[in-house]
């Protein structure tokens, strides 16, 4: 967790020629930037190019791949809901053989930092993805997205058990080169999402990447059916922001130095910063990219202006800045992390 | 491949004008830049609500018409049918509104190369984009006769625009109110089996459609079917807007209505289908016994 910084008292708007450190370091995969695109909202990338320069920002979190090409669910596949929208795609791709062929090989010629998130239906299937993608390269790290049914238990989800979760990770870790950096992305539908997020840096995730959809349900009371044929759906937008921000405030306070994406909800700049201030080291931009085609590069220029407001002349100042007058202590017993919390606070008493 | 869309854009537009048909409204924006780009049977999409809206999905709308000279630098029409929260709040926008569009989106009509006979099938308001159509068709040189339909008089759509430009227009309703009682389709028989047709274009509702299809491939005539699929982002990203469609390799794919469509020729949707996943679908899962 970073230290005090001293924040002047800048008004905000103002505009601001001195230099900005932009860059982040989220574990070993240092970006230009600390904004990406959220996995399933930005393909591969080649449709937004239209709309904003994609090499301009951190990098690019491709549609989850899979070994085989798959058709996904049945449509229905989304419904919107307030400030946000629920889906049930079901991972329709072209298997990582094309992925690498064709999408992998545009970014890597049109020059985008790109992490490709993997999918599978069981550990060993994310192993065979991951090692498709060391022989072919190309890329600067993986987020494995564990949300995924395990079709050998039943069905039951990897991120919602700790030891499922971390199987999938030890697999692809030894099917991935050393120095490509592995994170995990966890789901918010679990009663400790900092059980998950240890067992997964226990089993050799460089990071995690919090929050992937909450799981929700649309009936149309027209049809007086489920909206979705999948009847359910993965909740995501706005609407799941502040669910995003306290997960990874919690895995910030027990895991200090474990690197964070952070995502869920991000229409801002100033959505942005909260997750910067609640300990994320980068920040994906999903279901807002559906409402504005170039919010990445927005919520960037926002990011910076909202930072510069504050005085802060280097990103890394304000990860997890909302932390430092915090006694974890008191919040994860488990936590040992106290360095940081102001030594006195005292400004709940006038003199 | 060549990147999708390449010829969109999004734009900050305003409101010039919002005139009753009907059940319809047509929204006339300003659209810089955009009128240049469009081409028949391209769409729309609108974000909604202004700024901090929690209608966080942009609907997506057919072009009507566009007009890149004059004095707006570029204007573009499109029709909304008012069914629920968006297009209500669309319709009630008034003069210098604010709109963010980004367009053109999907893939056109596909134009003959020659002066060929073309007949035009709209239901509802998916006779819209048939006027933009049944004009560079005209330019072509090509016979245009439109059939346009609805289950009333009130949600017929276009009548004075495609007379102008069509060779002949013939109008349906179902409850016989307008026209001649009964559906687009009817008419559309009618014609098949009266006069030699080498393309036709349709769009509506889906029953429409895959009865256009069915009609116009039984008789081996080529047909173009614009659909209208649920659509997150309309721009290619997020996988909603899919419907099975088969390949020139004879393999069904579930293909993206919004960059793959919303054209889609008649004879490759599998129209009994959509809304499904149909076996033989490539990467459709094999259930696990
Ligand atoms: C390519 C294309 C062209 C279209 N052209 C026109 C047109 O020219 N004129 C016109 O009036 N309408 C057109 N539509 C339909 C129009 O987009 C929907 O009626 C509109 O999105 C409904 O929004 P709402 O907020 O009023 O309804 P709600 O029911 O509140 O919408 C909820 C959600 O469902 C989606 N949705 C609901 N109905 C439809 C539908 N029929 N098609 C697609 N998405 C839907 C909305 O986009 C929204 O995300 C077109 C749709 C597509 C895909
Ligand atoms: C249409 C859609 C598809 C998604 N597909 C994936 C996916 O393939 N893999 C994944 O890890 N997350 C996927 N997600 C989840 C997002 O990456 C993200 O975690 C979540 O939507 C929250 O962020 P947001 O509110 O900014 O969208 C998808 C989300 C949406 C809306
Ligand atoms: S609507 Fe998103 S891919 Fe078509």
């Amino acid at each position: 967790m970073t230290g005090a910084v001293i924040v002047t008292g800048k008004s905000a708007g103002v505009a601001d020629d001195s230099s900005f450190d932009f860059t982040t370091n989220v574990g070993s995969l240092e970006l230009n930037t600390p904004i990406l695109t959220a996995s399933g909202c930005a393909a591969a990338g080649r449709e937004l190019d239209n709309y904003f320069d994609i090499t301009a920002i951190g990098g690019i979190v491709t549609k989850s791949i899979m070994l085989a090409p798959r058709s996904g669910r049945a449509t229905p596949r989304m419904a919107e809901t307030p400030s946000g929208m629920l889906n049930s795609i079901g991972l329709q791709g072209p298997g990582v053989e094309s992925f690498i062929e064709n999408d992998l090989a545009w970014l890597q010629q049109r020059g985008a930092r790109t992490i490709v998130s993997i999918a599978g239906g069981s550990a060993d299937e994310f192993g065979k993805v991951a090692a498709k993608l060391r022989v072919a390269g190309g890329f600067d790290a993986i987020e494995v997205n564990i949300s995924c049914p395990n079709v050998e238990d039943r069905g039951q989800v990897f991120a919602c058990n700790a030891e499922a979760a971390a199987q999938v990770i030890q697999t692809v870790r030894r099917n991935s080169d050393n120095r490509i950096p592995i994170f995990a992305k966890l789901s918010p539908d679990v009663t400790d999402i900092v059980e998950i997020a240890a067992s997964v840096a226990q089993a050799g995730a460089n990071g995690v990447s919090v929050i992937n959809t909450l799981l929700g349900m649309v009936i149309d009371t027209n049809s007086m059916r489920p909206a979705l044929a999948g009847v359910t759906g993965g909740l995501s937008g706005p609407a799941i922001r502040p669910v995003a921000v306290r997960c990874i405030w919690q895995i910030r306070s027990a895991l200090p130095d474990l690197p964070i994406i952070g995502m869920g909800g991000v229409r801002s700049g100033h959505d942005a910063l909260e997750m910067v201030l609640a300990g994320a080291n980068a920040v994906s931009v999903g279901t807002s990219i559906f409402n504005d085609p170039s919010a990445p590069m927005r919520i960037q220029n926002e990011l910076e202006q909202e930072l510069r407001s504050r005085g802060f002349s280097k990103f890394s100042q304000a990860v997890s800045y909302a932390h430092r007058d915090v006694d974890h202590t008191f919040q994860i017993a488990a936590s040992t992390d106290v360095a940081n919390h102001a030594d006195e606070d005292w400004d709940f008493i006038s003199e | 491949m060549a990147p999708m869309n390449s010829g969109a854009i999004q734009v900050k537009g305003e409101v010039l004008d919002v005139q009753r048909a009907g059940k319809y409204f047509v929204m006339s924006v300003t659209a810089p830049g955009l009128a240049e780009l469009t081409q028949p049977g391209q769409f729309v999409t609108v974000s909604m609500g202004g700024e901090e809206s929690s209608m966080i999905l942009r609907r997506s709308f057919a072009i009507q018409r566009v007009q890149s000279r004059g004095m707006y630098g570029g204007t573009l029409e499109f029709v909304v049918s008012p069914v629920g929260k968006g297009t209500h709040w669309l319709t009630k926008l008034r003069r210098h509104d604010p709109l963010d569009l980004v367009g053109p989106l999907g893939k056109p009509f596909s134009l003959p190369t020659k002066a060929v006979s073309c007949v035009l099938v709209g239901g509802g308001y998916g006779s819209a984009p048939l006027i933009m159509l049944a004009e560079s068709l005209r330019d072509r040189g090509c016979r245009v006769d439109t059939i346009i339909g609805a289950s009333t008089e009130m949600k017929l759509y276009g009548e004075l625009e495609l007379k102008r430009v069509s060779t002949s227009l013939t109008l349906t309703t179902e409850d016989g109110t307008a026209g001649i009682q009964g559906r687009t389709t009817d008419a559309l028989v009618t014609i098949l089996d009266s006069a030699q047709v080498d393309v036709v274009y349709a769009c509506g509702p889906m029953p429409m459609l895959a009865s256009v299809a069915e009609e116009s491939t039984a008789r081996k005539v080529f047909s173009q079917c614009s659909v209208e699929e649920s659509m997150a982002c309309g721009i290619g990203v997020c996988m909603t807007c899919v419907l099975p469609v088969i390949g020139d390799d004879g393999v069904t794919r579930m293909l993206r209505s919004c960059v793959d469509g919303p054209v889609f020729r008649g004879d490759r949707v599998r129209w009994s289908d959509v809304g499904t996943i149909p076996d033989g679908a490539l990467g459709k899962e094999v259930a696990r016994s």
